[in-house]
């Protein structure tokens, strides 16, 4: 198609002009961003969803959010990158052992000011780059500076230049509440880390910090998320706070915290935070580590089986107990099988479940069988007397399922009650889970 | 043949005005329906696409009566079909019409995920919305100064028919911005208020550089953890295809071989992480404590180490490079194919294998994943003087008086340094702890070789093997 008569056409000739050369980021903003960058991914949140639904269709504002996030770029590391994740400052007057940042850490340091942060966030933004910021910060001066900088940053670009994209702000629990609910003002979600799943833990590895000042401030944050939801319900124009919640993130492996432990603690503080999600992060040793810590890290399979728990909790209808129960005697998960398969080898007698018949609940406790599996399965049959022909359709492993369904054409015989099951179903391990660490 | 013949040329045939012409296909299968045109009597095309001289329009089809029965589908139907009409499977239409005629007798066929017409629907349903997803993600504009201003300017080449589809979401998105999107199909123009539809364009189109774009590398180079390298997730949502539409995704080779790096200089640095003092006292402390040994990659990847095997007074060590997919599964080495042929060979020279302490120089199995084969890769020569550690303690505790190596990693494991097979196979070796080592290839080797080739190393293996028996006879 002959495109240049057009492009003079409709003013696309400027193509010719060179490139655009206003505002390059200096090379001293990009080292910054460098370093910043690297000390906040150690923050395994990067989610950008389940905020309220924004546009600029207006041709104000900047940006929009739907209920899904987007995921714009994905690293070797197999990470989605949805949000400009920093650090406003890695300068921290903490000495948290676990992390790289820590007061007695020999790390390069570098901040950037409020405004540097909404300029990249806005850059970045414009050119379909990202989703939002991700913003948090070492302690600089006091926990009530820094939060009064992160504030602000957030502030800029929500009332300065009409942002309407994401943002993510980490709070600091021992800065004044005041502060922390400006925070929920501007922000879509907030969170703070509990950072380790003990108290005993915490008070040992991160000595300035205090489980129970961090619980007040989760606790002062949930009571405002609640009541803005309802004044939303109420008041169409009721000021919103933190839309997409609350959540927080746990390091697995630095103490000695069992995996029965971890899963008490986050359904714990589902039940008490309404959070959205408890983030797992394996401890990774990080350069110039603390004595304290462990020299090896857990293997990455931990944190997966931890998130699988996890998922078990929040979307298949198990209950704490039952996923301990799944749980080997030292109280941890198995890493050589799933705990919801793990669950069914412990309760066999729930097993096999008619798939013709069995209610949605026993449907989704059958190993191999996913949400949509199951409601594929629930559609069908409707229709028809659902076959091993027609499973294979919806799953992707039927070997893996048989022993535990009846279906039309098929009835397993012994097989829930043979000694070897697990061995028969454990999957063969063909990746490398674990790097060297 | 003939009655196919016959109704392909009674056949209606329907063009549409576009690729992505829903409001079109409604329009006229509303049409088709009512007129009571089976599925087999319609072909579908767009205008302007290949066979376009066989759609004379849609002659023949009458106009719907104002007495025909309103047409009902639901709305699950609509929706799945609104997306696959996207799709770019010249079929789509054709689908589409089909289901909704079959659907008039069996309104609820469309919630039936098991059958193959409603799973096809489903199927390009997705798959269009993923383009449509990743468009979103993956579009990314560059910054130039034209007479109104700033505008940003995108080059990018779906899979399927969903440029106009997502315009909608761009104009939410950067409404306060002039933009363009350019694709191969068509390009759209946003000037704040209006947008605006151009012909198509090619990736030269579109700026080469942006002002950001530098701070942008910087950040994706950082954020990344090259501590966890998991490429096939990377790859599973973000494919190559579209990594020419992405100018960060140029850092990703250098990223991993950075991350790859790291990993090798932390193995080079790893003959202080043993502690001599944790030195194994026999050799089932050695085959215990090897189960947990994860002091290099090899070690961290998941496997089974599979231990030496013999008397423990043997007086031949055999020792291999590292255990394959069978010896790991079974826990033992040369047992698969590499071991038949070794144990032929012994058998023929008449050194009992059962006598022999056979070993590895690497414990774990090293392997590329392929599909659901795991392909042997061999252990670089950091990873074998790791492994070296309990090689070591081995031959400390059986106190061999020969030791056959076979093939270089083995080589390696036994003298430090790699040994040139071609040259010095066949020739002893006397080692600092008084044991002799004779070196030759690796019985994989001959697995590799067909006829003349593989006879003529079959003789040379066994002529090794009998310099074996012959330092054997010697005492």
């Amino acid at each position: 198609m002959p495109v240049a008569g057009w492009f003079g056409q409709i003013g696309l000739a400027m193509l010719e002009m060179g490139t655009y050369h206003e505002h390059m980021p200096a090379d001293d903003l990009i080292d910054r961003l460098g370093i910043l960058a690297d000390a906040a991914k150690y923050d395994a949140s990067c989610a950008s969803s389940g905020t309220a639904k924004r546009n600029s269709r207006d041709a104000k504002g900047l940006g929009s959010t739907e209920g899904m996030g987007i995921c714009h770029a994905y690293a070797p590391d197999g990470r989605c990158i949805s949000l400009l994740k920093l650090l406003l400052t890695n300068h921290c007057v903490f000495d948290c052992h676990y992390c790289v940042n820590r007061k007695s850490s020999n790390v390069r340091r570098a901040r950037f000011t409020p405004q540097e942060v909404v300029e990249l966030t806005l850059g970045f933004y414009r050119r379909n780059f990202i989703e939002g910021l991700f913003l948090s910060s070492g302690i600089v001066r006091s926990s009530n500076h820094t939060m009064e900088q992160l504030v602000e940053v957030a502030r800029c670009l929500r009332e300065d230049h009409d942002f309407r994209g994401y943002i993510h702000l980490k709070t600091i629990p021992e800065a004044d509440p005041e502060l922390v609910h400006q925070a929920g003002l501007w922000a879509d979600r907030v969170s703070i880390n509990v950072e380790l799943p003990t108290a005993g833990g915490l008070a040992r590895l991160a000595p300035d910090k205090d489980a129970a000042t961090i619980a007040g401030a989760m606790g002062e944050l949930a009571g405002a998320i609640t009541e803005a939801k309802d004044a939303g319900k109420r008041y169409r124009h009721a000021p919103r706070f933190a839309p997409a919640g609350q959540s927080t993130q746990m390091i697995v492996g630095a103490d000695g915290a069992s995996d029965a432990e971890i899963v008490g603690r986050a359904s714990g503080l589902y039940a008490d935070y309404r959070l959205r999600r408890v983030y797992y992060s394996a401890f990774s040793p990080i350069p110039d580590a603390s004595a304290v810590l462990p020299l090896r890290r857990p293997p990455l399979l931990r944190e997966h089986r931890l998130y699988q728990s996890d998922w078990l909790l929040r979307f298949y209808g198990y209950a704490p107990g039952e996923v301990r129960a799944a749980m080997e005697p030292d109280g941890m998960l198995p890493l050589d099988i799933d705990p919801k398969l793990a669950w069914a080898l412990k309760f066999r007698e729930r097993f096999p479940v008619d798939l013709n018949t069995a209610p949605r609940e026993a449907l989704l406790r059958v190993p191999g069988l996913g949400t949509r599996a199951v409601k594929g399965l629930l559609a069908a049959r409707r229709h028809r007397a659902v076959r091993l022909a027609d499973l294979a359709k919806l799953t992707t492993s039927v070997e893996r399922l048989r022993p535990f369904v009846v279906t039309a054409d098929w009835r397993p015989t012994a097989l829930v009650d043979r000694e070897d099951l697990r061995a028969r179903l454990a999957p063969r391990r063909e990746t490398q889970l674990e790097l060297f660490g | 043949m003939s009655a196919v013949a016959v109704r392909r040329d009674a056949a209606v045939r329907i063009a549409l005005a576009t690729a992505d012409d829903f409001d079109g296909w409604r329009d006229a299968a509303r049409r088709l329906v009512a007129a009571g045109i089976a599925p087999d009597d319609v072909r579908w095309g767009v205008e302007g696409e290949d066979d376009a001289d066989l759609f004379a329009g849609d002659a023949g089809v009458p106009a719907a009566g104002d007495g025909a029965p309103a047409l009902r589908v639901s709305r699950a139907f609509l929706e799945l079909a609104g997306k696959a009409a996207l799709h770019r499977d010249p079929a789509r239409f054709d689908l589409l019409y089909r289901l909704l005629w079959r659907l008039r007798q069996a309104p609820r066929l469309i919630e039936d995920g098991t059958d193959p017409a409603v799973r096809r629907l489903r199927l390009l349903a997705a798959q269009v919305r993923r383009d449509i997803h990743k468009m979103r993600a993956f579009v990314r504009f560059r910054g130039v100064v034209d007479d109104g201003g700033e505008r940003f300017v995108a080059w990018f080449a779906p899979e399927h028919h969903i440029v106009r589809a997502n315009a909608r979401f761009f104009v939410d998105r950067f409404a306060s911005q002039r933009w363009s999107i350019l694709t191969p199909a068509l390009s759209l123009h946003w000037d704040g208020g209006v947008l605006r539809e151009g012909p198509g364009a090619g990736a030269a189109d579109a700026p080469g550089s942006d002002a950001m774009e530098a701070a942008w590398h910087r950040y994706y180079a950082s954020i990344f953890n090259p501590a966890r390298l998991k490429i096939g997730a990377m790859l599973k949502e973000m494919p190559r295809k579209y990594w020419r539409m992405m100018p960060e995704t140029r850092l990703i080779r250098g990223m991993i071989a950075g991350a790859r790096a790291r990993e090798v200089a932390m193995v080079s640095d790893g003959g202080a992480r043993f502690d001599e003092a944790e030195r194994p006292e026999s050799l089932d402390a050695i085959g215990q404590a090897i189960l947990g040994c994860r002091k290099c990659p090899i070690g961290c990847n998941g496997t089974r180490a599979v231990a030496g095997e013999g008397p423990r007074d043997a007086v031949v060590m055999i020792v291999g490079e590292q255990p394959g997919d069978s010896e790991e599964r079974e826990g033992r080495p040369f047992v698969g194919p590499a071991g038949r042929v070794l144990d032929q060979h012994l058998a023929e020279a008449g050194i009992a294998r059962e006598g022999a302490w056979v070993t590895n120089a690497v414990k774990h199995f090293k392997f590329e994943p392929r599909g659901k084969r795991r392909l042997h890769q061999s252990p670089t020569a950091g990873e074998i003087d790791v492994c070296r550690w309990w090689l070591d303690g081995e031959r400390a505790l059986v106190r061999p008086r020969l030791i056959v190596a076979l093939g270089a990693s083995a080589g390696r494991g036994v003298l430090g340094r790699t040994p040139a097979i071609g040259r010095e196979r066949g020739a002893t070796v006397a080692l600092a702890d008084g044991a002799t080592l004779l070196l030759t290839a690796h019985p994989s080797y001959l697995l590799r070789l067909d006829g003349e080739a593989r006879a003529r190393e079959e003789d040379r293996f066994a002529a090794d093997l009998r310099v074996a028996v012959e330092i054997l006879r010697r005492g």
